[in-house]
């Protein structure tokens, strides 16, 4: 017993060191080790061209200075026309995909839904997750053909996996005593999904299509570079005709509208809970 | 809940007459809104286009079928690429990231015109998409995975910055005070304080915007930013509908993996 405490006192530090985060030593070194190898072979395989890279500073230069001043007056019209589309794009397919939603939502909900079901939803939420709307938006444009019905489309398909996935979530988690509370008066099903989930979920979903507003917004701007309208369209023809002023008038426009969003939109996720 | 007495009926009602006519004003308001934005939408649609969309699409469908297996040699290196891009890019936007993150909580940021600009450089990050930024980046860094790696960057800033700083703003300040009280300065404060309490957000925010990088750096060569999406975009291009089922089988088995890596991790993490 003394020879211990002997021996604790002789290795009781003085200085105090920060532990850790990864405390296993051996993990910890071997995550290390491993991400010090993948990052020299990836920046190995990037092909970094110093000589093309030190041309494009003076380029870089050049192209940074056609952005000012932006251009707000000229192809004023074109930039109007652009931005509404896409704003009348962004409400539609926001609520066409949430319609869509709400049906496979419940249907991913597992404690809604026969098995079946549940997993015929979750893969095609998967699906609608997996492809970026960019994707999905070169298929509805060869389908549908150039212009907004394309892009909305696309955007609805993929407002599905985001609003489906969150709702199906959101319905797992809500209160079991609820649900069982109205079941025992009697209701039927459409009663009970009515009376004793939505009440549950709805706060968060309106604060969330809110939100998914705000991303099929974002989102019409680059839609339009495959050809699916919006405002992309008429960025991506600013791009092309190297109207870099114009291009940088269009992102200011798109980041003021992004802003007034977001703050719409918390400002409402507060009045609603 | 009112309850309202006509004569001798008593009816409950779960909302005042007043409420309730405002309810219908909004939801007119809502479907006015709707129906004006899709006359707008249809008015631009060539419907002939649209009518015969169902049969492009079984079109298409079975030209896609069956898909071209051996055409996965030839998509090993994409798909290493695309793989490097997310992460890479990742690791530049979580630098980035974590000090703009400081700078723009109110309980550390230094001043509040630099949480300001702070916040602006977030909102600017997160409007403007990943596909745009290497828009622009191919025109001053050439086509290549450089500039699909910067774009992913600096889209992902805005997001990984914002979740971070509003961690930051939840964090117990009583540990703060606590090391603050045994005479740490700011800088010590910052690094046995606050950064313990934010470590594991930082970690899996970065792992969850790995994620979903891995997601947008698929479709970046569309642009010519580097990764897979060149491939397919050459494959739709030239109509070779088999390549492009067997890339979007890759894009697929990818997602599905970097999710469920994202997931365990992350799960190991918090």
């Amino acid at each position: 017993m003394s020879s211990l405490s002997d021996k604790q006192e002789r290795h009781y530090p003085t200085v105090w060191d920060k532990p850790p985060f990864i405390s296993n030593n051996l993990l910890r070194w071997g995550i290390i080790l491993g991400a010090i190898i993948y990052l020299i072979a990836a920046i190995a395989s990037m092909e970094i061209n110093p000589q093309r890279l030190m041309e494009g500073i003076p380029r870089g230069q050049r192209f940074i200075a056609s952005f000012f001043p932006p251009n707000f007056a000229d192809n004023r019209g074109v930039v109007w026309d652009g931005i509404l589309e896409s704003i009348w794009m962004a409400i539609i397919s926001t609520v066409a995909g949430i319609a869509l939603s709400v049906p496979i939502g419940l249907g991913a909900a597992r404690n809604l839904a026969p098995f079946w079901v549940y997993i015929t939803c979750r893969f095609i939420i998967a699906g609608s997750r997996t492809f970026p709307e960019i994707i999905l938006a070169i298929f509805a444009v060869k389908l549908f053909g150039f212009g907004p019905f394309a892009g909305f489309i696309a955007l609805s398909l993929g407002t599905i996996g985001f609003f489906a996935k969150l709702l199906a979530e959101d319905i797992e988690n809500s209160s079991e005593s609820q649900a069982e509370a109205v079941k025992a008066t009697g209701a039927n099903w459409f009663q009970w999904i009515n009376y004793a989930i939505q009440p549950q979920v709805m706060p968060r979903m309106i604060g969330l299509s809110v939100y998914r507003l705000d991303i099929n917004f974002r989102e019409s701007a680059v839609v339009g570079i495959v050809g699916g309208g919006g405002i992309g369209a008429t960025l991506n023809t600013a791009f092309s005709r190297y109207e870099f002023d114009t291009a940088a008038a269009i992102l200011l426009i798109i980041i003021l509208i992004v802003m007034v969003l977001e703050y719409a939109s918390s400002y409402l996720r507060k009045w609603v809970q | 809940m009112v309850v309202i007495n006509s004569g001798n009926d008593v009816v409950w009602r779960r909302r005042t007459t007043k409420k309730q006519i405002g309810i219908w004003l909004g939801w007119l308001v809502g479907i006015s809104i709707v129906l004006f934005a899709w006359s707008v939408i249809s008015e631009k649609t060539v419907w002939f286009f649209v009518q015969d969309a169902p049969r492009q699409a079984a079109d298409i469908g079975s030209r896609m079928i069956p898909p071209k297996w051996s055409y996965i040699t030839k998509l090993l290196v994409p798909v290493w690429d695309t793989l490097n891009i997310a992460t890479l890019g990742t690791i530049i936007a979580m630098t980035i990231a974590v000090p703009v993150a400081f700078c723009a909580a109110r309980n550390t940021t230094p001043h509040n015109s630099v949480r300001a600009i702070a916040l602006f450089i977030i909102v600017s990050s997160r409007s403007v998409n990943s596909l745009i930024w290497a828009l622009m980046l191919v025109f001053i860094l050439g086509p290549g995975v450089l500039a699909g790696t910067i774009a992913i960057g600096l889209r992902s800033i805005g997001f990984c910055a914002k979740l971070l700083y509003e961690s930051i703003e939840e964090i117990d300040e009583s540990q703060v005070e606590a090391v603050k009280a045994t005479g740490a300065s700011n800088i010590q404060q910052m690094t046995y304080g606050i950064l313990p309490q934010v470590l594991p957000t930082i970690a899996g925010v970065g792992i969850y915007r790995w994620d979903i990088n891995i997601r947008e750096s698929t479709i970046l060569g569309l642009v010519g930013a580097g990764g897979i999406g060149l491939q397919l975009n050459g494959s739709i291009n030239t109509l070779a509908w088999t390549q492009v089922s067997t890339i979007l089988l890759v894009i697929l088995v990818t997602v599905f993996i970097s999710e469920w890596v994202s997931a365990k991790v992350r799960g190991a993490i918090i």
